[in-house]
């Protein structure tokens, strides 16, 4: 680990990125997200073999990735929900493709333009695919800049093992505010596989197949294969990258259920509520998918009940009563459009729940 | 002395190369490929003067010329 | 004896899907020789548009990608930058290109991106049933101009390498056509040229290759030529738009 520094969260995922060997950036301005670009644009040209481009849209800088996983770099974007709606196109392209990159959102208010206030309104997008087809993304979502920073990293070596994009779910929040942040010093697993599929000029001499980075299968039966193919490694995904933090859930009587910047809060609901004499629990999906059902399948066989809290009406919430398979009933509280839930009003809907006996 | 080798399998019959020939010693041939397409065929090697338009003008590389 | 022509190697021996007469053919071999002669094949990396030229991933022997309609510079230019000394090329069709990609071609001009695009305009959709294009001739029947294009109800084709060629970035653009083996010939220069442009890191390259749709069109593979020569080129002229020293 490096020194300690105070580091603003969109910023350090951008030098995240670069210690993490990302050398290529391709991006397009939009708020709350611009300090990545920025930071990117300033450290990438005096980066050995770094190249920053600003991109003339959304949509042309998810394809430029496509094209700069596709030659084998490490490779990143970042935008704001109404930007990422517009790169979901090749998101579906680079997953068809099987490509890996990562890419981070920094959601804000929305639909349409929205605010530009925080939000977690892009859940469904981003963990039901978002763009068209059948497949998924790793989705990881930090609740403070030091997990942005460790979420960044893992999320290239996640990226080039499964060959599949990875999102970094931040909300505005995340990336706005400053908090202390050590650089672990990356290490490169030895075990991530050679790109030995990517394009770098070929002739019938090289030791290698021509490579065709594509997501066209014509032919069903064939499409249908490399789907279930995509499928197996989703499986393998839901196996073995679920990571989630649990927090006070032994004993608990109602479980509050929070990711990224909510679960911050949420956490500190919990303790006053423990004060009080509440039982009250913090499960915090750190994957949002795969979701990690297993620590809500098993608060359900003890639990009164589940409060899910999200910035937005209510997403998440569908994956917790999935997980929590009817056991136990899952409420829902949720502020929308920018705004952030307040401890006050997490703790008044455990303690309503505890009154009416729920 | 020139020869023309007409990969007669992956011939769609246009006909480009019998309009460019000067010497106008390409026709479709009545044989069918398996493809369907009645292939093109050298009605006359020995007037062939080995000018490669009809290759240069064949849209699926169908023609190879010698000399 | 001594062959005068044959094909070249950098085509694969998969058989082009394209219909009867389609000069996409001829572009392909005409980009597959000059990668030959020029010996840039280990090099070349290739992008593929949607649109007829949706496989030519399987037809060119160097290592290609498939890009999402339109995007194919945006994809070339991710793949330049991360290898400046490799070969990139585009293929797109009008459509492709000067439609729903208008956005990612004039950039990727603009930038002075030092990749080669082979622009194939047929002034029609092809692969998806013979729409009109953004290049389709005022007056021109297609399936989504069945009274012929009216530019009062959906405006006037583009030049797309006259508007590109206003711009700063780009060092060389060229409009060709493969109507007769003449232009064929010159056509295979101005490839020539743009690849040899784009190994001399002068930056952005573009060839326009006007080509026929005979199936779309309604004609003979030899009538579709006749109205190429006849009715594009006096919309599209012909020659060099642009050449930086």
């Amino acid at each position: 680990m490096g020194q300690k520094m105070l580091m603003k969260g969109n910023e350090a995922i951008a030098e995240a990125a670069i210690q993490a060997g990302c050398r290529f950036f391709f991006g397009y301005p939009i708020t709350p997200q611009n300090q990545i670009p920025e930071y990117m644009s300033k450290r990438l040209p005096k980066t050995e073999g770094g190249c920053f481009l600003q991109a003339e849209s959304e949509v042309a800088a998810i394809n430029m990735v496509y094209g700069a996983a596709g030659a084998g770099a490490r490779v990143m974007t970042s935008s704001s929900s109404p930007g990422i709606s517009l790169k979901q196109e090749g998101i579906s392209y680079i997953v068809g493709a099987e490509l890996p990159c990562v890419i981070v959102n920094m959601v804000r208010g929305g639909p349409g333009l929205g605010s530009i206030q925080p939000a977690q309104s892009d859940y469904y997008q981003s963990t039901r695919g978002g763009g068209h087809g059948d497949y998924r993304m790793l989705v990881l979502a930090p609740s403070s800049v030091q997990e942005a920073v460790e979420l960044t990293q893992q999320a290239f070596d996640l990226a080039d093992r499964y060959r599949n994009p990875v999102l970094i779910m931040g909300d505005g929040l995340i990336g706005q505010m400053m908090e202390p942040v050590e650089m672990p010093d990356y290490q490169k697993p030895a075990d991530l596989p050679e790109k030995t599929w990517a394009a770098t000029g070929w002739t019938p001499a090289s030791d290698r197949e021509r490579a065709i980075i594509n997501s066209l299968y014509i032919d069903p039966a064939v499409l249908e294969k490399h789907v279930n193919h995509l499928y197996e490694k989703y499986a393998v995904m839901e196996q073995t990258e679920c990571r989630w933090q649990e927090e006070m859930t032994e004993d608990a009587d109602y479980v509050i259920v929070a990711y990224g910047t909510t679960a911050r809060i949420a956490r500190s609901a919990m303790r006053k509520l423990r004060e009080e004499g509440i039982r009250a629990g913090l499960i915090r999906p750190i994957t949002l998918w795969p979701f990690p059902n297993a620590p809500i399948a098993k608060a359900a066989e003890h639990a009164k009940a589940f409060l899910t809290v999200e910035m937005s009406m209510g997403q998440m919430v569908d994956d917790v009563r999935l997980a929590a398979d009817g056991k136990r009933p899952v409420h829902f509280f949720g502020r929308t459009g920018g705004i952030v839930p307040t401890v006050r009003e997490i703790i008044t809907q455990v303690e309503n729940l505890a009154k009416e006996g729920k | 002395m020139a020869l023309l080798t007409i990969a007669t399998e992956i011939c769609k019959g246009c006909g480009l190369c019998a309009d460019v020939c000067p010497k106008k010693i390409l026709a479709l041939s009545k044989e069918i490929n398996s493809k369907g397409y009645h292939p093109i065929a050298v009605t006359d090697q020995s007037k062939c003067i080995a000018c490669a338009f009809c290759a240069r003008m064949c849209p699926d590389a169908v023609i190879k010329v010698e000399k | 004896m001594a062959v005068v022509y044959e094909k070249t190697g950098i085509l694969t021996d998969t058989p082009l899907h394209y219909c009867p007469g389609c000069t996409h053919g001829i572009i392909h071999r005409l980009v597959a020789e000059a990668i030959d002669e020029l010996g840039i094949q280990g090099k070349t990396i290739g992008i593929a548009p949607v649109g007829c030229a949706v496989f030519a991933y399987n037809y060119f022997n160097t290592d290609m990608m498939e890009a999402a309609h339109g995007r194919a510079p945006a994809v070339a230019t991710g793949c330049k930058r991360v290898h400046p000394d490799n070969i990139v090329f585009t293929y797109q069709g009008d459509g492709d290109l000067a439609s729903i990609g208008a956005a990612e071609i004039t950039h990727a001009a603009t930038r002075g991106e030092n990749i080669t695009v082979i622009f194939v305009n047929n002034a029609i959709y092809g692969m998806t049933g013979g729409q009109m294009a953004p290049t389709t001739l005022p007056g021109q029947v297609t399936t989504t101009s069945p009274y012929g294009r009216d530019p009062a109800l959906c405006g006037y084709p583009i030049r797309v390498s006259e508007m590109l060629a206003t711009l700063d970035g780009p060092a060389y653009i060229a409009r060709c056509s493969v109507h007769d083996v003449k232009h064929i010939m010159d056509a295979k220069k101005c490839i020539k040229k743009a690849f040899e442009t784009q190994i001399a890191k002068k930056g952005f390259s573009m060839v326009e290759v006007l080509s026929s749709c005979p199936t779309n069109w309604g004609m003979t593979p030899r009538e579709a030529l006749n109205w190429l020569e006849a009715n594009m080129i006096p919309q599209y002229p012909l020659g060099v738009k642009k050449e930086v020293e």
